[in-house]
């Protein structure tokens, strides 16, 4: 029987197996942060180790920084804490870190791939949910909770379990004004927030292969919101192109090498998955959610789903989101006024997002009443944007770019949307309280938020396009 | 780690899909160094009107007195979303051993497993039954014997654990402690894989 993309790396990555348990998987590069790495720390010293391989670890600073004046020393004292915690813990045990300051700075999963740290075959872990991002490179890459970065820390492996395996096919020509995002929105709403736990899923079709590589990323990072362990997308000259001279890519022979290896990462034809499901491109139109799990999204000419499409257990949930969010059943989104716009997070804060952004606005204003935050995933983005005059139209249109960091994706520094207020957000989680402590998430394309911070209320982005 | 064998209490009847942690613990409560002290933020933001401790929500269940117990018996899929930590600390803070429910979001359940509380795994129809009940019923949770029972209708199942993650559990044991008695391997590892 023919092996799937995962298997070939999952059985390259296996120290050994236990009988009637887990395997010992072996990590090629494990990330680090500042929110989830300082305990994991604590715990190797109190158990008087040494980290086991320093060299395969990079770390920077992201969810708490803020997103203006980086120069100057972090306000607020707990996340000051962290932050210096990081550098301290970093340098005590030479760890790379690309902190605040320096170029390479950014959110962990923006960073990897821009810097050619994240390679096909390899396994990455980092302390983090959105690790599933890096799969985009036909990676195995997971997010996993403190205690299992302190064991990766001690001995560079993770006990684990071979998930069950899912493949996602996406087929023919997205329609005019969707994206990426919108794709992996349309499937979180056909297969819901739980749909793909204890999975891995890879993605395949010809509508996958004809996404940039950025455009991969974006669907990867929100693997997670199905519950999937991880997803993966097969390496091509898409993902070739993209790598070769990156800083951290192999260069020469090391590169020729690589590439041979990079060309067997593939599913078999003969390879079985334990779930397949098939999507239609065209079914596709740009998405929204109304609710407060990333399940719950619609088309934007769509309306609401009435209660009594719910079962009985689902229905408290249901009605508490709906009552959270400020909105009625049975009802159109389209027309619901909004008051900020965030354009940023691992999901939809590269250079392509900003360009298609700017490209879109270029010579029109935001509404009075909106305010729009673009964030960039990462110093070189900013300085990319910069490059090319990006910065000056979004200032035209009034539209505010701050600096890198994870910013109002999670509202931990101040940038935060408060109680009440309604946000379209190009991020990957509308929960409750995510964005701040009682905000309204609306999540969508990075051109669907652009629409809105034009008109001021949600808006299909075709009706603006020639 | 201390060791687990059986639960015998009263339960906390969470009766919502899709709970997040962000919800179990949100992300402003995420800036300590330590594990320590995250009990009092558990459910923050359900538990109290505009984060004044003076302002319990009454109708939420972790205000109504009559609910106690170290078990928490939740709707499907809890636990998505984040992968932090910080929601397996804040419910063993607060003071729960076990944590009931149809299905388990991933991450979250390692790190439960890695924390001593104990993922429980029932049938729908069995999530159910356990919420007809009042707040006098106790539950038995028995590692042992994989069992888990509701006292007052001695009505049982049996739930699946990982045969390793029981050993574990069952003797104090965590994965570091595995993972360090075979680093020769790793470095054999290591090496053959490099060639
Ligand atoms: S941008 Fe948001 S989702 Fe991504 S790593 Fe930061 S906090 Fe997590």
């Amino acid at each position: 029987m023919g092996q799937t993309l995962f298997d070939k790396i999952w059985n390259k990555h296996i120290v050994k197996t236990i009988n009637d348990g887990p395997s010992v998987l072996y990590i090629d590069k494990h990330l680090i942060h500042e929110v989830t790495s300082p305990q994991a720390f604590a715990g190797i010293k109190e158990r008087r180790l040494k980290i086991f391989r320093p060299k395969q670890i990079v770390a920077t600073a992201d969810h708490n920084v803020p997103t203006v004046n980086q120069h100057l020393p972090i306000k607020e004292n707990l996340s000051r804490i962290q932050v210096e915690t990081l550098i301290n813990n970093c340098a005590e045990n030479d760890i790379e870190l690309y902190g605040l300051g320096h170029l390479y700075q950014g959110i962990v999963h923006v960073i990897g791939p821009e810097l050619g740290i994240t390679q096909p075959g390899m396994t990455i872990v980092c302390g983090d949910s959105h690790t599933s991002t890096h799969g985009a490179f036909g990676c195995i890459a997971f997010g996993i909770g403190t205690s299992e970065v302190e064991m990766v820390f001690a001995t560079q492996c993770l006990l684990q379990t071979k998930p069950k395996q899912m493949r996602i096919n996406v087929n023919g020509e997205l329609n005019k004004g969707v994206f990426s995002k919108d794709i992996v929105l349309y499937i979180l709403s056909k297969i819901s927030a739980s749909g793909a736990t204890g999975f891995a899923v890879e993605y395949a079709g010809s509508t996958i292969r004809n996404l940039s590589m950025e455009a991969r990323m974006t669907v990867c990072n929100m693997s997670i919101e199905m519950g999937a362990r991880c997803g993966l997308i097969a390496p091509d000259e898409t993902t070739f192109n993209y790598l070769k001279g990156k800083p951290f890519a192999p260069k020469n022979d090391a590169w020729t090498n690589a590439l041979n290896e990079w060309k067997k990462l593939f599913s078999d034809d003969d390879a079985v998955f334990d779930e397949e499901i098939n999507i239609n491109a065209a079914d596709i139109s740009p998405m929204i959610t109304y609710g407060t799990n990333p399940g719950m999204g619609i088309g934007i000419n769509d309306f609401i789903p009435a209660e009594n499409t719910f079962t009985v257990n689902e229905k408290p949930a249901f009605k508490k989101a709906l009552t959270y969010m400020g909105l009625q059943e049975g009802c159109a989104i389209k027309g619901q006024k909004i008051d900020y716009v965030f354009i940023g997070s691992c999901t939809n804060s590269r250079i392509e997002d900003l360009r298609l952004v700017a490209n879109f606005v270029k010579g029109k204003q935001k509404a009075a009443d909106v305010e729009v935050w673009i964030v960039p995933g990462s110093k070189q983005v900013e300085r990319q944007a910069m490059e090319e005059g990006i910065d000056k139209i979004f200032k035209a249109a009034g539209f505010q770019l701050r600096q890198p960091g994870c910013s109002a994706c999670l509202g931990m520094n101040e940038d935060k949307i408060p109680a009440g207020k309604y946000c379209i957000s190009t991020s990957n989680r509308n929960f409750e309280g995510r964005q701040g402590a009682g905000a309204r998430t609306l999540l969508a394309s990075p051109l669907m938020a652009a629409a809105a911070a034009i008109t001021g209320k949600i808006t299909d982005v075709r009706d603006l396009l020639k | 780690m201390k060791p687990l064998e059986i639960i015998e209490d009263f339960f906390v009847p969470l009766k919502m899909d899709n709970v997040d942690t962000d919800q179990i613990i949100p992300a402003r409560f995420l800036k300590s160094t330590t594990r320590d002290g995250f009990g009092k933020n558990l459910f923050r933001d359900w538990r109290y009107e505009n984060d004044d401790e003076e302002k319990p929500k009454k109708d939420f269940i972790l205000n109504q007195p009559q609910y106690k117990g170290s078990i928490l018996v939740a709707g499907k899929n809890f636990g998505c979303g984040s992968s932090r930590e910080h929601a397996a600390w804040a419910l063993k803070d607060y003071g729960f051993t076990a944590v009931v429910s149809s299905f388990f979001a991933d991450i979250f359940k390692n790190n439960a497993l890695n924390n001593a509380v104990l993922p429980v795994i029932v049938t729908d129809s069995f999530l159910e039954k356990i919420f007809a009940q009042n707040n006098e019923a106790t539950l038995t949770i028995s590692l042992p014997k994989q069992t888990i029972t509701i006292d007052t209708t001695k009505e049982t199942e049996s739930f699946e654990i990982n045969s390793y993650k029981k050993e574990c559990l069952l003797n104090g044991y965590d994965d570091i402690d595995y993972l360090l008695s075979i680093k020769t391997e790793i470095e054999q590892y290591e090496q053959k894989s490099t060639k």
